[in-house]
């Protein structure tokens, strides 16, 4: 017997390594966990049929000699990114039946490294969302209380290790899609620097802002996968090489050890930007608990200190400009011609409306057309260069601050999970979920979110998160700080 | 501050069909939203350049015009998720 909620990556690893358990055995709790559980959730969009074969090669790993760290790891896996010959949706009506022809890069390495792919999960269509309640095929539920939405966009990944049916996944974050469902599901997740994780094989949403990150119940697993698929790609133009990394010290973090300017005797010091938390909308119990967070943190040693962000709050705007713009143009190439739904109308041009006009859902509509709108000849002046200003300024606020500080806090959310329906009659409501999340993709940043405790409501405990932003490619001191709060 | 006619027109523009009665619940939506980042107009007076991007490190990525994948190495899947098809050919529409 195997007991799936105490398990983390450090702890399987020593079971698989030493005989305690295989990979198979473990494959194969999982897939009892899910058969259990995911009718309710609905985590998974689909389990694969592989998966004990692909644990049968993972202890053969282990058997010779050849594991790595994520060697038979029973891993979940979002629907937006490609598993060669494996379905893939992004939980959309458009890519029914779609199967992937080559492996993404960060599943390339997972499969050398030997990580076992229990399924697919559910997300909001497209990513875009924040609840999961956006996506074509159902809705997932919060493990912590079905009445509530996980989160979004990577819903089902949060929730599929938040009910033990898997032990870490993937997802990915263009405004808080890792960070705002970990956090509603009382679980780790993390988003790395832009660039830090090649996006080759994940269906772009806004290719500026996209990146893969981890889903863990510790913050030292979410160490172990980000090690695991990090690294530059010669598929992925925008990973960053290591050399530039160490080259750019200016805006990136240096280890204490590193400094030469005796600083390393110095605490580590956290920033509260205080005006950005003073926006109305905040729940005062998050407030209390992040407040209550703060004070484990400076009575563990850590300085805090206020700082200020005055571009901060356009962030949310500022995105959904940036955003819109980009997913305008990244989902032209759904045209009913290469893949997925196919519509036929009268011509070739009434083929594309009316297979775009099926094949996509309400928010995906809205978000096209609100791209068009702000690249537009008459308004790309007021909106979308505006937000293009805006979006440096605010990368210029966390550059300057960061010269003071090692960190900047926040909570991941206003609130704690909201109810299923609550918000899907009002996207800007629903768009206010990622008030805080958004600032670090804006400004490329690294950031995590990690469970701080729960408020009570109806009787069910529903979790909060704490959310820590690093440098640049500060990814190191992000795991660091991050271990001492959970 | 957008009419059911821009909807109509944004649609066109994006090859999305929508219908009559779909445009006043899209246009209120859009309203709505379009008034919040409107914000933005306050930075219109900042003295920063919008023109060039510089997200992630700019760096120059070159490689040598070498070594592509065999041929014929991905037709097949690439083929077979194509809704028409015919052989190795993706069928479309007339255009002329």
């Amino acid at each position: 017997m195997i007991h799936l909620t105490e398990l983390t990556i450090a702890k399987a690893r020593k079971s698989l390594d030493s005989g305690e358990f295989t990979a198979v055995e473990l494959a194969q709790a999982y897939l009892e966990a899910i058969k259990e559980k995911n009718g309710e959730i609905f985590a998974y969009l689909e389990v694969f049929d592989d998966v004990l074969e692909q644990a049968k090669r993972a202890d053969e790993m282990i058997k010779t000699g050849k594991g790595s760290p994520m060697t038979g790891i029973p891993m979940a896996i979002k629907d937006n990114m490609l598993i060669e010959g494996k379905e893939s949706t992004s939980a959309s009506k458009i890519l029914k039946g779609h199967i992937g022809t080559y492996d993404a890069t960060v599943i390339a390495k997972l499969k050398t490294a030997g990580a076992v792919f229990l399924g697919r999960t559910n997300m909001d269509e497209f990513a875009m969302g924040s609840s999961t309640e956006t996506s074509a095929y159902g809705k997932t539920k919060n493990p912590r209380d079905t009445a509530r939405v996980p989160g979004g966009s990577s819903g089902g990944s949060a929730a599929a290790v938040a009910s033990d049916m898997a032990l870490v996944a993937l997802g990915s974050d263009t405004g808080g899609s890792i960070r705002q469902p970990a956090a509603f599901c009382g679980i780790v997740g993390m988003k790395p620097s832009y660039g830090a994780v090649s996006r080759f094989g994940l269906m772009a949403m806004a290719s500026s802002l996209d990146q893969i990150g981890p889903f863990t119940k510790t913050v030292e697993d979410a160490e172990i996968v980000f090690e695991a698929i990090r690294g530059c790609d010669p598929l992925d133009s925008t990973t960053i090489p290591e050399n530039l990394v160490l080259k750019n010290k200016k805006t990136t973090w240096i280890p204490a050890q590193g400094r030469n300017d005796g600083s390393e005797a110095k605490k580590i010091k956290i920033g509260i930007p205080r005006d950005f938390l003073s926006m109305k909308g905040l729940d005062p119990r998050v407030l209390e608990n992040f407040e209550d967070t703060i004070k484990k943190l400076e009575a563990k040693g850590y300085e805090i200190v206020d700082v200020s962000l005055p571009y901060m709050k356009y962030s949310l705007a500022t995105y959904y400009i940036i955003m819109p713009a980009e997913v305008s143009s990244n989902l032209a190439r759904f045209d009913g011609v290469r893949f997925g739904l196919s519509v036929q109308g009268a011509d070739v041009s009434d083929s594309y409306k009316k297979t775009r006009a099926q094949g996509f859902g309400e928010e995906v509509r809205r978000r096209i057309l609100l791209g068009a709108y702000v690249l537009s000849a008459g308004y790309a002046d007021a909106y979308y260069r505006n937000a293009l200003k805006a979006r440096k300024l605010i990368r210029k606020d966390f550059e300057r601050v960061f010269k003071e500080v090692d960190l900047i806090a926040t909570p991941t959310t206003p609130s704690p999970a909201f109810k299923i329906g609550e918000k899907m009659n009002d996207p800007l409501q629903m768009y206010l979920a990622d008030i805080f999340t958004v600032p670090a993709n804006m400004a490329e940043l690294p950031a995590i979110s990690v469970p701080s405790g729960t408020v009570e409501e109806e009787g069910k405990q529903l979790p909060l998160g704490f959310h820590l932003i690093a440098p640049y490619f500060g990814e190191e001191i992000l795991f660091k700080v991050g271990r001492e709060i959970s | 501050m957008i009419s059911n006619k821009d909807v109509q027109n944004l649609a066109e523009l994006s090859r999305i069909e929508v219908k009559e009665e779909e445009l006043e619940n899209i246009r209120q939506k859009l309203e709505g939203i379009l008034a919040y980042v409107s914000e933005v107009q306050d930075l219109a007076k900042e003295k920063i350049s919008s023109d060039t991007s510089d997200v992630g490190e700019n760096h120059n990525v070159f490689r040598e015009d070498v070594e592509p994948h065999e041929g014929g190495k991905y037709t097949e899947g690439l083929i077979q998720n194509a809704p028409n098809k015919e052989g190795n050919y993706v069928k479309v529409r007339k255009i002329l």
